[in-house]
């Protein structure tokens, strides 16, 4: 497997943890995600893998109850020292594991953000909205009824367009939970295709729940198991058995999980 | 004995059904006799009452004559001024109690409170009024008055209905929002209000609907038993229908039987129109469904 293109840190993790109440939902977890990859996290169910992500955004704020510990820094700054949150989070594209098509048209869901950051010109928001929707590889589908509700479409179609709606924000780092759940095989080949050429420009966090397609798309991987990190690798050396705790490898060949 | 045969206990069980079926039908029926036997009778009594000219004119010879223009100005007063000020109160403490507000001790307690408000009886809101805003306000007895205390007493209804619809907006829509970095109110701007304000809509013409026929709030704070003119300003007292028909059925001799059935049944008729709209705009909603 070739090594990321750059060393460059996007995210530090340092100590993080995280805590609903008294419950731990991340241990101590310490790990760097460097430009331009795609760094995949694999685990059992409620292993802190949504947790994690809540945590970059600070999505913790908006969460009664949850609590964050330790720190992960964006771009070398911790993302609590962000004064304007608003900013750090349109920086940040999320996809979630079930597709939301805001009740919208089409067209507005994708435009919603740049108007949301102050574009007001029609054809800024006319270039942006066809360039992300063809990014997302759905622009050829709806081109003839931008103007009919989001919400709407069907649940493949859906989340391209929750794809389409993160690239308007010209995220530098993206963030997938479990993206193919709700969508059929044939667009979550689709969307494993728009991801590969999406590295290019952005740095791609995908929580997956296929051990599979973390191997299809993964540069390096994660494994999290009861809010325990228990390693990261390149993904690879992984699935080659080349780990640091045999329970990676009866994981990754679907002996518990 | 094969299952398809039919058993006794099946036999049973079936008489058990439809005598069910029949006694709770038979329940439902009672229940809306007494409205069908009002409905025909204000139909029925107030036969030759209705003209142009009893819309249209004063109240003549101690109210055994003319129209009821001015008491049906003076409740389209009464319930503007009452919207006016419940409305925009009542939907931003809504707003902030459904998308604002954490679970705190204080929060469940202003929700117990709200509930708590809206069962309170209408003539102790009216003396609250009387106390509040007629005495201590200074603002005498007036529209003004009468309005406040309406709006206090349907304050409870608005925030309710309100705090329903925002709620019945999904909160993955929400999220979505946040997480692309718009704020609260943006969110609340551009997602949870436009999908929300046909159920708001609904809920503040029923609660319309209500006020209109309220009579305990407006009697001792602005309304009066007759006046020669109509209301200029929200400091002046008005007549309205609600306490019109109270005052010609039993406070006055030698009305004309019909009289007081025109009355009610002009009240029923609009408090019945404000239900439709608001069930019309339920449907419109529906038909309408974003996701
Ligand atoms: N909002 C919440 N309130 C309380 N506990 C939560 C909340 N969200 C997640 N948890 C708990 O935190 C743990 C990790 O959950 P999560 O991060 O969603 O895991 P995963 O995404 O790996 O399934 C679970 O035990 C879960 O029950
Ligand atoms: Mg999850």
């Amino acid at each position: 497997m070739v090594k990321p293109a750059t060393q460059v840190k996007k995210l530090e993790v340092r100590d993080l943890s995280i805590r609903y109440g008294d419950e731990i939902a991340l241990h101590s977890a310490d790990f760097d995600v460097y430009e331009n990859e795609i760094f995949g996290i694999i685990g059992p169910a409620n292993s802190g893998k949504t947790s994690f992500l809540r945590a970059i955004n600070r999505m913790n704020e908006m969460t009664p109850g949850m609590n964050v510990t330790g720190m992960v820094k964006f771009d070398g700054i911790d993302v609590k020292s962000w004064r304007d949150v608003y900013a750090l989070r349109s920086r940040i594209g999320v996809v979630f594991p079930l597709p939301v098509g805001l009740p919208l048209s089409i067209y507005d869901n994708v435009a919603l953000s740049p108007r949301l950051s102050g574009v007001k010109s029609k054809s800024e928001l006319d270039d942006i909205v066809e360039r992300c929707l063809t990014r997302a590889a759905l622009f050829d589908e709806v081109k003839d009824r931008l103007d009919s509700l989001g919400s709407l479409l069907s649940g493949g179609q859906q989340q391209r367009l929750t794809i389409a709606r993160a690239l308007s924000q010209s995220p530098e780092l993206l963030l997938l939970d479990e993206f193919s759940i709700a969508v059929d095989p044939v667009t979550t080949m689709r969307i494993e295709d728009v991801l590969k050429e999406l590295k290019k420009e952005v740095t791609i966090v995908l929580v997956s729940n296929l051990v599979a397609q973390a191997r299809r798309l993964a540069d390096r991987t994660a494994f999290f198991l009861g809010g325990e990190l228990v390693e990261v690798g390149e993904t690879e050396e992984l699935f080659r058995g080349n780990v640091q705790d045999s329970r990676t490898t009866d994981y990754l060949e679907g002996r518990f999980g | 004995m094969s299952s398809f045969q039919t058993t006794d206990l099946n036999q049973s069980n079936r008489r058990k059904e439809s005598l069910v079926r029949i006694l709770l039908g038979m329940v439902t029926l009672t229940l809306i006799i007494p409205v069908g036997i009002i409905l025909v009778t204000l139909i029925a009594k107030s036969e030759g009452t209705f003209s142009w000219a009893f819309f249209s004119e004063f109240p003549r010879n101690s109210m055994t004559e003319g129209g009821i223009f001015p008491a049906l100005v003076g409740t389209l007063w009464l319930v503007a001024v009452a919207l006016l000020a419940s409305v925009p109160f009542g939907v931003a403490a809504a707003i902030y109690l459904s998308e604002y507000a954490e679970d705190t001790a204080l929060t469940r307690a202003i929700n117990l409170a709200i509930i708590n408000l809206a069962g309170v009886p209408s003539i102790v809101h009216a003396l609250f009024g009387v106390g509040a805003f007629v005495l201590f306000f200074e603002f005498g007895t007036s529209i003004l008055a009468a309005s406040l205390t309406m709006a206090v007493m349907t304050l409870p209804v608005v925030i309710v209905a309100t705090r329903e619809s925002l709620q019945a907006v999904p909160q993955p829509f929400r999220e979505a929002c946040w997480n692309m970095g718009a704020t609260r109110w943006q969110t609340i701007w551009r997602i949870v209000l436009p999908n929300s304000i046909s159920g708001i809509l609904t809920g503040v013409i029923l609660e319309v609907s209500r006020t209109v026929g309220e009579t305990a709030p407006i009697m001792f704070t602005g309304a009066a038993l007759f006046l020669p003119f109509l209301p200029t300003s929200v400091y002046d007292q008005t007549m309205a229908m609600s306490l019109h028909l109270y005052v010609i059925s039993t406070q006055v001799p030698d009305v004309p039987e019909g009289l007081p059935y025109g009355v009610a049944l002009t009240l029923i008729a609009i408090v019945m129109i404000l239900n439709s709209v608001s069930i019309g705009f339920r449907t419109y909603l529906r038909g309408k469904k974003k996701w």
